[in-house]
């Protein structure tokens, strides 16, 4: 049986409670009946039955103007094989890794080439370096083992001025500064997981490769407002000065083989299946697991469900893969998101609900921060939209988190000073830009970003950034369960229960308003019309 | 006259140190050494003497200090029993002479150094003006004590009867300064002589009035309490441009330090953060690479010390306002970060701007200046002193700075002023 599309449920009396995640946990709330819809996602697409022959066969056949990968790989040549890191996929996918069989392919190409000058990146852009067993992890023991111990497997410093290379500027004025290795190599195969909209394309290389210097030109507050939405590669700045940017590099005579990936959205093992079914076509089993699971972890200390839910690994499937030149690439690449991911919605709604889970792309093992949790909701969940956004302008959105004034000190120390001394004084992003060069050059972070496991020093600062657009938008933010000291210093209103925040909501959008809730995750996107 | 009274009883001590330790500071007071009596007024020590009615007497932290049983026995040899505590007082001057007339207005400098004390020739201490330093304390005509308010034979601020006190220690109130701003005066005096402490190393040079290439200094004030409060009035009226961080606890604490000159305050465990990012340090040892050019710690803790020591940059200084007692500390920065640790206790003489003068001087301009009288939260009569202690000791956390006594009230009635 062909997997469902997506589906937009309008509630009525007879509608079961919709399930909503509440960071390491979730809740049954009871919505409106009659004002009220639930957009859930399509099921998740068949995989391909043989990936491996599938990747092969991409790399042998490539998209666009890209000869095939054996004919770009010759003996005496430098090969730099870069690879997306820890933020994709979420939750991390059980081995093997889509990146360990992309990667496992173009070394054998590469070896059966007499390829021997090989490096590997992780493309880090300003994310934390990954540790050892994540790389493990995601490439394999076999690829870690045989590069790892040579110092062939890196991972992209952006910090480092001996090991960067300025290309130049895009006829906007775009500096474009890159990995020397990748730069100078006479082949950057590029692996990457496409998990949304917003991933792939020139954004790999000109994001994941580049300085501080580079990404600054699109990683602010101007380019996210003036990004209908970032998700949306046609209507986004964000992608526009990304693609500038790839030009750039390519007409630089760096020549870049890219291979993407999609998956579907089978997300959660089996005893977690509940979450990605349809509240009424839950089985007498997935009431059950509800009904344990939540008992159990409502009796769990915090720092052990948070270790729980970390230590989820998902069943991802890949839907495609596809390689060769960027753009042909990346544009069979979204259409394949698409069809995993877009839902038809018709029309906007007064108030936009939202369950947010315990994970997003920067808090991989690690604390879902107040930051991340804004940047979750504002900035990726109320984004995942083509046409217009789910909620009217003056519409307000209800999140629901935890949201514990709690950060990982050793992931993202520069956060905790974002927090406490600049949304203290401003959460408007576009003041905030004011102290980003103070943080984004400050010695400690960088030499935490270097050496450490840390975001760089100017992270918090695209995390709220991220939040722009929907901030602009938006009449109100409210959080339900949250730490109302922290949702406070975010600049949203606390409410306890979801009524009280519909309540409040009203306030905002007038009486008996309507109601949407994004049934997130798995991922799903919504065209509205 | 109506007076509190605080005599030496080891077993009341003892159970002032328990109750404080259990329910909080000041709450000891109900089964402390500390009685309301009835007590005559203090004779006259001698010529150059003069009888004080108080107006106003203030709580201070070294009042509560004592009270809770937890002083330093170092200043068991200057102190004697027993005593009327009080030594922040605004009065009336009583059976006055022409040089100083009944009924004039005058805040009291409480040390006994040696011309109160009638040692001829003065202590090197007293010689040079810093009489808070006097070597003397325990020893003279009078009987041991470091104030005013420690001392058997000079009364002190807490009673209606008053007590008596050198000429060289009573300094006139100007008409334009209000009793609740004049009897803050003596803890402003404190606070001028810290913040001037800790800008000694700037003094000579007079870098912090410099608003040219030099950064300002960075001076970081630990603790939010009237010293620590009326230590950020004193560095922004007498620093110029340096740049001041206040660790705060409580919001109220946080809104008068920014009211009285602080460029930022944050909550305490935030401040070493602000210093870091700041001096933009890197971390070792958790401890600032860089950090502040100098911290006041108007703490005294063995923890806000290093705290301190953590945020000081090397060869920085920490100047110790709070009173410290017995505490434990890893000097290992101090030692290899050649960090300079002084002490800033009382007052005498300042030089400030190539001038010599007179803290107290200082004080009252300060104290006008900055309208200091609003740090006074509560008043509250003799007869509810165990109220006013405890009000004192958990000043913070019920929104006020400081608690005083108004010895003017001859009816019991409720506090005035409290948030």
């Amino acid at each position: 049986m062909s997997p469902r599309p997506g589906f937009v449920l309008d509630v009525d009396r007879s509608s079961p409670p919709t399930l909503f995640w509440h960071g390491e946990g979730y809740r049954l709330e009871k919505l409106p009946p009659g004002r009220s819809r639930v957009v859930y996602g399509p099921e998740p697409l068949r995989s391909l039955d043989d990936p491996v022959t599938a990747i092969r066969d991409a790399l042998c056949n490539p998209l666009g103007e890209s000869e095939p990968l054996p004919a770009l790989l010759r003996p005496g040549m430098r090969l730099t094989i870069a690879f997306d890191d820890v933020s994709l996929p979420l939750p991390p996918m059980r081995s093997p890794d889509v990146r360990q069989l992309v990667i496992e392919q173009v070394l054998d190409m590469a070896a059966a080439a007499g390829v021997d000058d090989v490096v590997l990146v992780a493309a880090l852009a300003l994310h934390r370096r990954m540790t050892d067993a994540e790389l493990r992890h995601a490439l394999g023991n076999r690829i870690f083992d045989a590069f790892a111990p040579h110092g062939l497997l890196t991972q992209h410093d952006a910090e480092d001025p001996s090991n960067l290379v300025y290309l130049g500027r895009t006829d906007q004025g775009e500096d474009v500064e890159l990995n020397r290795r990748a730069a100078t190599s006479d082949l950057l195969v590029y692996v990457n997981i496409n998990l949304v909209a917003m991933d792939g394309g020139h954004k790999s290389v000109a994001t994941g490769l580049a300085s501080y210097r580079s990404i600054r030109h699109h990683h602010n507050a101007r380019t996210m407002q003036q990004s209908r939405s970032f998700m949306d590669q046609h209507h986004s700045e964000l992608h526009s000065s990304n693609w500038r940017m790839g030009r750039l590099i390519a007409s630089n005579g760096v020549k870049v083989f890219q291979v993407e990936t999609t998956l579907n959205t089978d997300t959660f093992p089996e005893q977690f299946r509940f979450l990605q079914r349809r509240e009424w076509e839950w089985t007498i089993r997935d009431r059950a697991a509800f009904l344990a699971s939540s008992t159990a972890l409502g009796r769990t200390p915090d720092k052990l469900r948070r270790s729980i839910f970390q230590s989820i690994k998902s069943p991802h499937a890949m839907t495609s893969v596809q390689a060769g030149e960027v753009e042909a690439v990346h544009a069979r690449t979204t259409q394949s998101v698409y069809a995993q991911q877009l839902v038809s919605v018709s029309g906007q709604t007064d108030i936009l609900t939202m369950g947010l889970p315990y994970i997003s792309p920067y808090n991989v093992d690690s604390i879902m921060n107040p930051i991340l949790v804004a940047c979750l909701g504002l900035g990726y969940f109320f984004n995942l939209y083509r046409g217009k956004p789910l909620v009217r302008e003056g519409g307000v959105v209800i999140m629901s988190h935890p949201t514990p004034w709690a950060f990982h000190p050793g992931h993202h120390p520069s956060y905790i000073d974002f927090f406490e001394n600049v949304l203290a004084e401003t959460t408007d992003p576009l003041q905030i830009g004011k102290f980003e060069e103070a943080y984004a050059t400050d010695p400690w972070y960088v030499h935490l970003y270097r050496t450490g496991h840390a975001y760089h020093g100017v992270h918090p600062f695209y995390m709220w950034y991220w939040c722009a657009h929907a901030l602009e938008h938006l009449g109100g933010v409210i959080v339900v369960g949250g730490d109302r000291a922290a949702v406070r210093r975010l600049g949203f209103k606390p409410a306890s229960t979801l009524d009280d925040a519909l309540e409040m909501a009203e306030d905002v959008v007038g009486r008996s308003p309507s109601i949407t809730h994004v049934h997130n995750p798995p991922l799903l996107m919504a065209d509205v019309t | 006259m109506k007076g509190l009274l605080f005599e030496r009883n080891l077993p009341r001590f003892a159970a002032a140190r328990v109750v404080s330790a259990i329910a909080g500071s000041g709450r000891g007071s109900a089964v402390g050494p500390l009685r309301l009596v009835d007590m005559p007024s203090p004779e006259l020590p001698g010529p150059g003497w003069y009888h004080v009615r108080p107006i106003l007497a203030g709580i201070c932290g070294s009042d509560l200090a004592t009270l809770d049983g937890r002083a330093s026995r170092y200043f068991e040899d200057f102190v004697s029993f027993p005593f009327v505590p009080g030594h922040e007082v605004v009065g009336l001057v009583e059976g006055g002479d022409a040089a100083l007339p009944s009924g004039t207005r005058v805040v009291l400098e409480p040390v006994l150094g040696c011309i109160a004390r009638d040692i001829h020739p003065p202590c090197n201490a007293c010689a040079e003006g810093h009489t808070g330093n006097c070597e003397r304390v325990a020893f003279g005509h009078l009987a041991p004590g470091l104030q005013i308010g420690y001392c058997a034979d000079t009364g002190g601020g807490w009673s209606k009867g008053g007590l008596v006190a050198h000429a060289s220690q009573l300094h006139r109130v100007p008409d334009s300064l209000d009793d609740d701003s004049a009897v803050m005066v003596e803890p402003t005096a404190c606070a001028v002589h810290a913040a001037l402490r800790a800008l000694e190393p700037w003094e000579s040079t007079g870098a912090s009035q410099n608003s040219g290439e030099a950064s300002p200094p960075m001076v970081a004030v630990v603790g939010s309490g009237t010293l620590g409060l009326t230590t950020i009035a004193a560095l922004r009226h007498f620093g110029g441009q340096v740049v001041v961080l206040a660790g705060a606890k409580y919001s109220h604490q946080k809104e008068m330090a920014i009211a009285l000159g602080a460029d930022v305050a944050v909550s305490p465990g935030e401040l070493a953060r602000e210093v870091r990012r700041r001096s933009r340090s890197l971390v070792a040892s958790g401890h600032s690479t860089s950090g502040a050019d100098v911290v006041v710690d108007c703490v005294g803790t063995g923890e806000s010390i290093s705290e301190s020591l953590a945020m000081v940059r090397p060869r920085g200084r920490v100047v110790l306002v709070g009173m410290p007692s017995k505490v434990d500390i890893d000097l290992a920065s101090l030692w290899h970060r050649e960090v300079g640790l002084v002490g800033a206790y009382a007052y005498g003489t300042e030089q400030l701007s190539g001038r010599t003068r007179s803290t107290f001087d200082l004080a009252i301009e300060l104290a006008g200046a900055a309208g200091i009288g609003r740090l006074v939260s509560a008043h509250y009569p003799l007869e509810r002193f165990e109220e006013a202690v405890a009000h004192a000791g958990a000043a913070g956390r019920r929104g006020a700075a400081k608690i005083v006594f108004d010895l003017r009230a001859p009816i019991v009635k409720g506090p005035t002023n409290e948030p």
